[in-house]
C-alpha cells in the first residue's frame, strides 16, 4: 500500500520508461544508409530476370514455354521457331516487369536453368516502356550476371 | 526627449525584438532537427543526416518547401478567419517572449550596475506571461471553427479544453512561486533564488516544478498529451492547413514549448544563477539556455517514451489530482509562512523577508 503510494507519487513507472529510453539513446545504431551500404541477399533472392548461356555461348532457352504458362501474371510472351539446325529456338522471349510479381515460378519450372532471377533490384526507370525487357536485353542481363547467378545457383544447390 | 532620441529609442527596440524573434524562429526550425535526431537515437536509428553535413541543412531545407507549397482554402471555408486562425496562435507566442529575461549583464563594464537583459522588465511579468499563453487558444478554436470541417473542430474543442483545465493547475503552481518570491517580476524571482543549487525553487516547491512542467506539456499539446491532433482526428485543428499557414501553426506550438521551458528554468530552476556559486563567471545566459536546452531536450524524451493519454485520463489528471495538489501546496507554504517556528525554515527560500 505504501510502496504503491510512493511509485504512484514519485512517478516510479514513468522514471523507469525514461531511463529505458534514455539508456537506448546511447546504444548502436542499426540504420543502414541505403546508397553507400547495403545488406545481405540471399542467394535466394528473386529480383531482375536474366537468361543464361552454356559456356560455349549456346543459349540454354528451348522455348519449351513452360514459364509463359506457369507465370500467374502472364508477363512471359514466348515465340518459337526451328532454327537452320533444327533445334527448337525462340524468336521472342520478352518479360514485362510492370506486371512480373517475382514469384520465381518461372526460374523453378525452367527444366534448364535458362530464366533465372538474380540479385539485381536497382533497374528503376522513368517511363514503362523501359521497363518492358527482350530477349536481346534478357540475355545480356545473363552475360553480365553470370558469375553471381553461378555462385548462388550453387550455393543453393544442396537445398534443391 | 527630442526626436533624435525617441529614433534611437525605437530603433533598440527594434534590434531587441528582431534579435528575439529571429532566434527563436531558428531554434524552432533547429528544435525539430534536435527532435527527428533524438528520437531517431531512442529508437535505434540514425534520424535525418543527409542534408548538409550531419543534416543540419534539413530544417531550411523543410522550411523551404513549407513556403514554396501551395496554400489550400477550402471553398466552404471562412477565409477571414481562416488566415487569421494561425496568426492569432503565432502572435502570443512570439509576444510573450518580451518579458523573458534573458541574464543580466553590465556590457563588460560600460554600464556601473547589471542590468536585465528583458525586452520589457515588467512588474507583472509573471501574469503578463500567464495571460498572453492564454490567447493562444483563440487562434486554434478560430482555425477549428473557420475550417468548417468535423475533424478540425473536433480537435479545436479538445484543444481548448485542454488547454483551459490545464492554465488552472499551472496558474496555482505559479501562486507557490509567487508566495515565496514575493514578487511578480520575473527578474526579482530569479534574485530570490542566487546563492547555489539549495535556494532554487525545485526544492521546497517539487511537486509543483511537477505540475507546472507536466501542464506546460498539455498546453503544448505535445505527448502524452498530443491527443488533439491525433490520427483519428485526422492530425486535428490543422487538418485543412498546407504550406505556410500550417507552419506557422507548428512555429507557434514549437514557440510555446520553448516558453515553458524557459519559464521552468526561470521560476523553478534559480534562471541564470549556477548550480554552484563558484561557477557564476560563466555568463548566466548561458546558465538559462542550457537549462532550457535540457528541459527542451525532456520534452522530446517524453515524446519518444511516452503513450498517448484518453481523453477521459487526461481530464482526471488535470482535475483530479493536479488541481489538489497545486492547492494543497498553496497551503503548506501558506502554513509555513505564517506559523511561528515554521517560518525561519522556509524563510531560506525567501531572502526579501
Amino acid at each position: 500500500m505504501i510502496k504503491r503510494a510512493f511509485k504512484t507519487w514519485f512517478l516510479w513507472e514513468l522514471l523507469v520508461g525514461l531511463s529505458l529510453t534514455g539508456r537506448y539513446l546511447f546504444k548502436k545504431k542499426i540504420t543502414v544508409e541505403y546508397p553507400e551500404e547495403k545488406t545481405p541477399l540471399s542467394p535466394r533472392f528473386r529480383g531482375l530476370h536474366a537468361l543464361r548461356r552454356y559456356e560455349s555461348g549456346e543459349e540454354r532457352c528451348i522455348a519449351c514455354k513452360l514459364c509463359e504458362v506457369v507465370c500467374p501474371a502472364l508477363a512471359i510472351v514466348i515465340e518459337s521457331e526451328e532454327r537452320d539446325d533444327g533445334s527448337r529456338r525462340t524468336t521472342r522471349y520478352d518479360i514485362d516487369f510492370t506486371k512480373c510479381i517475382y514469384c520465381g515460378l518461372c526460374q523453378e519450372a525452367c527444366p534448364v536453368d535458362a530464366i533465372v532471377e538474380t540479385q539485381e533490384f536497382e533497374y528503376a526507370t522513368e517511363t514503362r516502356e523501359a521497363l518492358y525487357y527482350t530477349k536481346d536485353m534478357l540475355l545480356a542481363n545473363g552475360d553480365r550476371y553470370e558469375k553471381q547467378i553461378a555462385a548462388n545457383l550453387a550455393a543453393d544447390a544442396r537445398y534443391s | 526627449m527630442t526626436g533624435l532620441e525617441m529614433a534611437a529609442t525605437a530603433g533598440i527596440w527594434t534590434l531587441e525584438i528582431l534579435a528575439i524573434a529571429v532566434t527563436v524562429a531558428l531554434s524552432v526550425a533547429y528544435i525539430t532537427y534536435a527532435e527527428r535526431r533524438v528520437i531517431g537515437w531512442i529508437q535505434v536509428r540514425k534520424g535525418c543526416n543527409r542534408v548538409g553535413p550531419a543534416g543540419l541543412l534539413q530544417p531550411l531545407a523543410d522550411g523551404l518547401k513549407l513556403v514554396l507549397k501551395e496554400t489550400i482554402i477550402p471553398t466552404t471555408a471562412n477565409k477571414f478567419l481562416f488566415i487569421a486562425a494561425p496568426i492569432m496562435s503565432l502572435t502570443p507566442a512570439l509576444v510573450a517572449f518580451a518579458v523573458v529575461p534573458f541574464g543580466e549583464t553590465s556590457l563588460f563594464g560600460i554600464w556601473d550596475g547589471p542590468h536585465v537583459m528583458a525586452i520589457a522588465n515588467l512588474n507583472v511579468g509573471l501574469l503578463y506571461i500567464m495571460a498572453i499563453s492564454s490567447l493562444s487558444i483563440y487562434g486554434i478554436l478560430m482555425a477549428g471553427w473557420s475550417s468548417n470541417s468535423k475533424y478540425p473542430f473536433i480537435g479545436a474543442i479538445r484543444s481548448t479544453c485542454q488547454m483551459i483545465s490545464y492554465e488552472i493547475s499551472m496558474g496555482f503552481g505559479l501562486v507557490t512561486v509567487m508566495m515565496l518570491a514575493g514578487s511578480l517580476n520575473l527578474a526579482d524571482i530569479v534574485h530570490a533564488q542566487a546563492g547555489g543549487i539549495q535556494h532554487w525553487y525545485m526544492i521546497p516547491l517539487f511537486p509543483m516544478l511537477l505540475v507546472y512542467f507536466i501542464s506546460g506539456c498539455a498546453e503544448t499539446a505535445r505527448t502524452p498529451f498530443d491527443l488533439v491532433e491525433t490520427e483519428e482526428l485526422v492530425s486535428g485543428y490543422y487538418t485543412e492547413y498546407s504550406g505556410m499557414w500550417f507552419a506557422t501553426f507548428s512555429l507557434a506550438e514549437y514557440g510555446a514549448m520553448i516558453l515553458i521551458s524557459l519559464m521552468t528554468s526561470i521560476l523553478f530552476l534559480g534562471g541564470w544563477y549556477a548550480p554552484i556559486p563558484a561557477l557564476d563567471f560563466i555568463p548566466g545566459t548561458f546558465w538559462l539556455l542550457g537549462k532550457t536546452a535540457f528541459l527542451i531536450f525532456v520534452f522530446i524524451w517524453f515524446r519518444a517514451t511516452f503513450p498517448r493519454y484518453r481523453y477521459d485520463q487526461m481530464m482526471r489528471l488535470g482535475w483530479k489530482v493536479f488541481l489538489p495538489w497545486a492547492l494543497a501546496w498553496i497551503a503548506v507554504v501558506g502554513i509555513f509562512i505564517y506559523t511561528p517556528g515554521l517560518d525561519s525554515i522556509i524563510n531560506f527560500w525567501m531572502p526579501w523577508r
